[in-house]
């Protein structure tokens, strides 16, 4: 009896094993000499909101495109000499175009993109209170005591 | 006829749909229109493939317009262009330069001797750096640079017979006429 729980031991302890050595690969894929944690979360926070050019719909946080990792490199350096979050983003705005923020800016071009959904849905609603407010004043519901009889007549 | 409005609605959004795949198979969505055109190409300095000790510079390249094409031995695509540079170097009128992007001297020597070299001149830039200031993000591509060192047309992808036709040659020869 004892033998199988020893072989289950034995594989759990190998798949444990498995699973701490891929966290400690995946750490060394990419390492960046960082200060402090804080420095970390904002490196992170950074590298969230910009595109990835090569794979363009991932962020340059996740993507292991080889420009991506050489993006990094660079937000990371500009950071080291004291650059700004804003000024950071510039700078691969200047290189990139705006193509690279991972949210568009609030400007003219991007007006409808921003405020579209919200047109629609104020639309839509537009529509519904207009139909609701035409049908209430073509079939005026009896104020008393009057269900189920009107109710055959109703277009819905 | 109040009965048709949602019908028309239907139809309206199926013409939105419609637009959406039309505009995406007019416009390629990995283009990403290049910030540079028509600003000063950022300054670099970088060494010659062939000979390291000698440094191509923004500056020492004044004076005369010139095409950078940024190729490397592992790029792909980049194969698929080559035998049309190798045709059209001579023919377009300014000199080819070679941008040698991330790639080991010795790969990037033995590619062009395998393949044949349409470049004039070539600079390599192993690490990428000087390539992130230009916004490269993918080889191949292509910068006109005129003789005041002004970036005045790029090509994201390989340069087809048919885009040299329609937008190189033109670029070309408006550059042509403000030379003195």
């Amino acid at each position: 009896m004892t033998q199988p729980r020893g072989v289950l031991h034995r594989m759990r302890a190998a798949f444990l094993l498995l699973l701490l050595s891929t966290s400690l690969f995946a750490q060394a894929i990419d390492p960046l000499p960082f200060k402090s944690h804080a420095e970390e979360v904002r490196f992170q926070e950074l590298t969230r909101q910009l595109r990835c050019l090569v794979c363009q719909n991932e962020n340059l946080a996740d993507s292991n495109a080889d420009l991506a990792r050489d993006l990094r490199h660079e937000v990371f350096q500009l950071m080291q000499s004291g650059r700004s979050d804003e000024e950071i983003k510039q700078y691969l705005v200047d290189r990139y175009s705006k193509f690279v923020l991972y949210d568009p800016p609030v400007e003219r071009s991007t007006l409808l993109l921003w405020f579209g959904p919200l047109l629609i849905l104020l639309t839509g609603a537009g529509v519904v209170i207009a139909t609701v407010r035409k049908r209430t004043r073509n079939n005026p519901v009896p104020a008393s005591a009057n269900n189920g009889a009107n109710d055959e007549g109703d277009d819905w | 006829m109040s009965r048709l409005i949602p019908f028309f609605g239907f139809l309206l959004l199926v013409a939105l749909f419609g637009f959406g795949i039309w505009w995406n198979t007019q416009h390629d969505q990995r283009e990403v229109p290049s910030p540079l055109i028509n600003k000063p190409a950022p300054a670099y300095a970088l060494p010659k493939l062939d000979d390291p000790a000698q440094t191509v510079s923004r500056a020492s390249m004044l004076g005369k317009p010139y095409l950078i094409n940024v190729f490397a031995s592992w790029c792909i695509a980049c194969g698929e262009e080559h035998p049309i540079l190798m045709s059209e170097a001579q023919r377009i009128g300014v000199p080819l330069i070679g941008y040698n992007y991330k790639d080991e001297p010795d790969d990037a020597k033995a590619w062009l001797a395998r393949h044949g070299n349409p470049y004039s001149l070539i600079i390599a830039d192993r690490e990428g750096r000087t390539a992130i200031d230009f916004g490269v993000y993918g080889a191949p591509e292509s910068f006109l640079v005129d003789a005041k060192g002004v970036i005045r047309y790029k090509r994201i992808g390989p340069l087809t017979p048919e885009v040299i036709e329609k937008e190189l040659k033109p670029a070309i020869a408006v550059l042509a006429k403000e030379a003195p």
